[in-house]
């Protein structure tokens, strides 16, 4: 046996400003970010109006918000070791629920209309975390029972009728074009929401404890970590700002109907895992998860600029998302391997 | 803090059982302010179980808990931590996710204006708990690929910081070094200085008369006594954790031992096992002997074909396994008793004939078709030969006791006719009664021209059963002792190498 304190590791002396440079030069939101720009670079190299006419700006900063809204509340409930499949139906429910609250209610203030779809969507997601939480059972299952269900609910409610521009407010609409010195509102809204939630997870005891269950549940649970509370609240965020996502639907489309937002739980889902965020939990940031849904939608929208086939433009998303898991895991277990023999070389 | 000599915490007649399992018949503890107080016991003496109960994890099924004279129920962690006690486990238990600052303040972070959590006073105070103990961990770095000693230090550290009344420690040692030992006795020492209630739950005997000042002795999940040490020897605590002969309940028969078997050469796993060499015969009791996470398991695993390993061969009746093939160890002849049967070995949904015949499936199937009649006939002989007492092969395995579940897996082995049975932990989790009885079946098996190769945690089975007891420490063989020449200060000696730690 060596003498016991080599097998201790020194602590790091490089500095501040060192370590903020390494962090940010090989974290993953930053690789992400540069594909991101060298899909952009790519496209706009192609098309020059990818980038450089008005709409297209104003396209490429709107475009991903809704997506980025679910994709921050999804990356809430995975980094807790869980997943919300429902996300998609609760955003039809409450953006049903917008275009029927100005059909209904003639004249309601648009601020009123945000509050209760993200309460409707909050009161959805309490459902999904009550369920998970008390359940037993993985989230996965429950998300996916619930995920029919509100999408029943919807189908019943809204059956083939349809909300049209028409019927709602031009103030509550013009929210979806409007701008502020070139930036959509749209936009500006979910960039303040990932911005609360990242500063949130990142220096809140609340935001640090959804890592800490989800990358070990059980020690969580030893640690005196009221589980239960925080995994409930996870979910009642992610619904919330599928509430959210479903209002903002609403003003940016104009025109909903009961299968509005289909499928998109996934690419929350794909957003999330592409930004960095751990499947299984415990690790990655909702900025990588914004990037994430960001570079998802971007590319959507220019490979059929660069001429890619409709197979292949659905093919590199799914390469995306595996490369991005393939690269976790070389990554971790080449870290892992390095630990070891440093220990073992010791 | 409380002053010295007042009773800080108090446990009188406690019982915990799980399902038909007791494991705490009757827990007493009396530990005062201003002590040390050693907690010994062999294995499955209901220590970690008391230690659980006092922790908040487990509810107590009847008893007191007194902390500071007052009647207290803990319904969770957080109200026994938010009470004043601290509890290191025996196997750390750490967010590898997260940095090593993180995982000391988890859940009472120091937070500044606004609740937000301030990283910097955080880490100068994770800085100085190292110093305190005189460690060199950096504090930025994750928790994940920590070895066991340094995951244990974090443990500590963490007990400390939160300033605990009764700070309880369950096998701290188990995988530290000679120096680092030493270190946590002087924080020990001063946390009791400050007038702290410490318990302390150790195996080696060394440490506890070096620390304590006082030792209570339990024995299948029963108080046994408590001494001032200063009033008794190693030889009277052995005398009264054993509290039997150590023949009685290991019944060896004598078994004519043969050929070489199992032949193991240069095993290694970086990492986790290293430079494993030796033999099993025929009708010869191996035991792997060692402390919890010295990698025993770990070997078994690898040896079995479950888990990969880098280099080395195992050999069996001179033909060669290939590495990561559990269906060719199966065909060479080997069986595996995993540890948790419960999950690995058994399933406990399905009949017993379907359990004992599930490794012998392809043999059984007919164009592919297994009959339930051709399972019932290739399960009752073995299933009687074992005595498993079921009232029907078609009984669901998830009710019936440990001990006769153990022997279920132990049958489903035996129906592919085995040359070497791999054991680990034979009786974790059966009652004493019925431990007599896998013991006598494991013998048997041996007497019948078997080789075995038996993990065990319990000393007195060690010695009682093996022919040969091979002790692992930090994934080495460190030690070859002879069933003539094994006692427990020698297993134990080379099992936390004391000397070579001192040397």
């Amino acid at each position: 046996m060596t003498t016991p304190t080599d097998m201790l590791v020194e602590p790091s002396r490089k500095s501040a400003g060192q370590r903020a440079l390494t962090t940010i030069l090989t974290s993953r939101e930053s690789a992400i970010a540069l594909v991101l720009i060298l899909v952009v670079a790519a496209a706009t190299l192609n098309t020059n109006s990818f980038l450089f006419s008005s709409d297209s700006w104003r396209d490429l900063l709107l475009a991903p918000s809704i997506l980025l809204l679910l994709a921050v509340g999804q990356s809430v409930v995975i980094i807790t070791r869980n997943v919300d499949l429902s996300v998609g139906s609760t955003l039809a429910l409450t953006a049903y629920l917008t275009g029927r609250l100005f059909v209904d209610n003639p004249g309601i203030p648009v601020v009123a209309v945000f509050l209760i779809g993200m309460a409707a969507g909050a009161v959805l997601g309490l459902i999904n975390g009550l369920l998970v939480a008390f359940g037993r059972v993985p989230a996965l299952v429950i998300t996916l029972g619930t995920m029919y269900i509100y999408r029943g609910v919807v189908l019943e409610w809204a059956g083939s009728d349809r909300i049209n521009a028409g019927d709602m407010p031009k103030g509550f609409l013009s929210l979806g074009t409007k701008t502020i010195l070139t930036i959509p509102v749209l936009t500006i809204i979910a960039v303040a929401v990932l911005a609360v939630v990242g500063y949130y997870l990142r220096t809140a005891r609340g935001g640090r404890e959804l890592y800490a269950i989800g990358s070990d549940p059980d020690a969580a649970n030893l640690y005196g970590l009221n589980v239960r509370k925080r995994v409930i609240g996870a979910f009642v965020l992610g619904g919330a700002l599928a509430g959210l996502a479903g209002v903002v639907y609403a003003a940016r489309y104009g025109t909903i109907s009961s299968s509005a937002g289909t499928g998109i739980e996934l690419q929350a889902v794909g957003a999330a895992v592409i930004g960095g965020v751990a499947i299984f939990g415990g690790s990655g940031t909702v900025w990588g998860a914004a990037i994430g849904a960001w570079l998802l939608i971007t590319i959507n929208r220019a490979l059929p600029i660069l001429g890619v086939q409709d197979f292949w433009q659905r093919a590199v998303v799914g390469a995306l998302i595996l490369a991005a898991i393939v690269l976790d895991r070389v990554l971790s277990i080449r870290r892992s391997r390095k630990l070891i023999e440093a220990r073992d070389d010791s | 803090m409380t002053a010295s000599g007042s009773v800080a915490l108090e446990l009188v007649q406690v019982r915990k059982s799980f399902g038909p399992v007791v494991a705490l018949r009757s827990g007493s503890l009396r530990v005062t302010s201003g002590s040390i107080h050693a907690l010994v016991g062999e294995n499955g003496a209901g220590k970690s179980t008391l230690v659980k109960i006092v922790a908040g994890l487990y509810q107590r099924d009847g008893g007191d808990l007194l902390l500071h004279g007052q009647s207290v129920d803990f319904s969770s962690t957080a109200a026994s931590k938010a009470a004043g006690i601290a509890v290191i486990y025996q196997e750390p238990t750490l967010f590898p996710d997260l940095s090593v600052t993180e995982n000391l303040f988890m859940g009472r972070q120091p937070v500044g204006a606004g609740r937000r959590i301030d990283r910097k006073a955080m880490h100068d105070e994770a800085l100085s708990l190292f110093k305190r103990l005189g460690v060199n961990l950096d504090p930025r770095r994750l928790a994940e690929g920590l070895s066991i000693a340094d995951q244990q230090i974090i443990e500590i550290a963490k007990a400390i910081s939160l300033d605990a009344s009764v700070l309880i420690m369950d096998e701290p040692t188990a995988a530290l070094s000679g120096v680092e030992v030493d270190r946590l006795f002087a924080v020990a020492r001063s946390l009791r200085d400050e007038g702290r209630a410490l318990v302390f739950i150790s195996h080696r005997f060394d440490e506890v008369f070096d620390l304590c000042d006082t030792v209570t002795v339990m024995r299948d999940g029963e108080y046994i006594s408590t001494d001032a040490i200063a009033e008794t020897t190693s030889a009277q605590i052995v005398a009264k954790m054993v509290g039997r002969e150590v023949g009685e309940l290991f019944p060896k028969t004598p078994a004519t031992i043969g050929e070489p078997v199992l032949t193991v050469s240069k095993l290694e796993r970086a990492g986790v096992f290293h430079d494993v060499s030796f033999e099993v015969r025929s009708g010869e009791i191996v035991a792997l002997a060692g402390l919890v996470g010295a990698g025993r398991s770990e070997i078994a695993r690898a040896i079995f074909g479950v888990d990969a390993y880098d280099s080395g061969t195992v050999t069996i009746n001179g033909t060669t396994v290939p590495g990561r093939k559990p269906r060719a160890a199966i065909q060479a002849g080997m069986g595996f008793v995993p540890e948790d049967r419960r999950q690995q070995g058994l399933v406990t949904e399905a009949s017993v004939a379907h359990n004992v015949a599930s490794v012998i499936r392809s043999k059984l199937s007919k164009l592919g078709l297994i009959t339930r009649s051709s399972e019932n006939k290739a399960a009752g002989p073995w299933s009687g030969r074992l005595e498993v007492k079921t009232n029907a092969l078609d009984m669901h395995a998830t009710t019936m006791s440990g001990g006769n579940q153990q022997k279920v897996v132990i049958a489903k082995w035996l129906a592919t006719n085995p040359s070497l049975l791999i054991i680990d932990e034979p009786t974790r989790g059966i009652d004493v009664g019925t431990k007599s009885e896998v013991h006598r079946l494991i013998s048997e098996l041996a007497g019948q021209g078997m080789a075995i190769l038996m993990i065990s945690s319990e000393l007195p089975e060690v010695l009682g059963m093996a022919d040969r007891v091979l002790v692992v420490h930090e994934g080495r063989i460190t030690a070859d002792i002879d069933r003539a020449d094994a006692t427990p200060e020698r297993v134990m000696t080379a099992a936390t190498n004391t000397l070579g730690a001192t040397a």
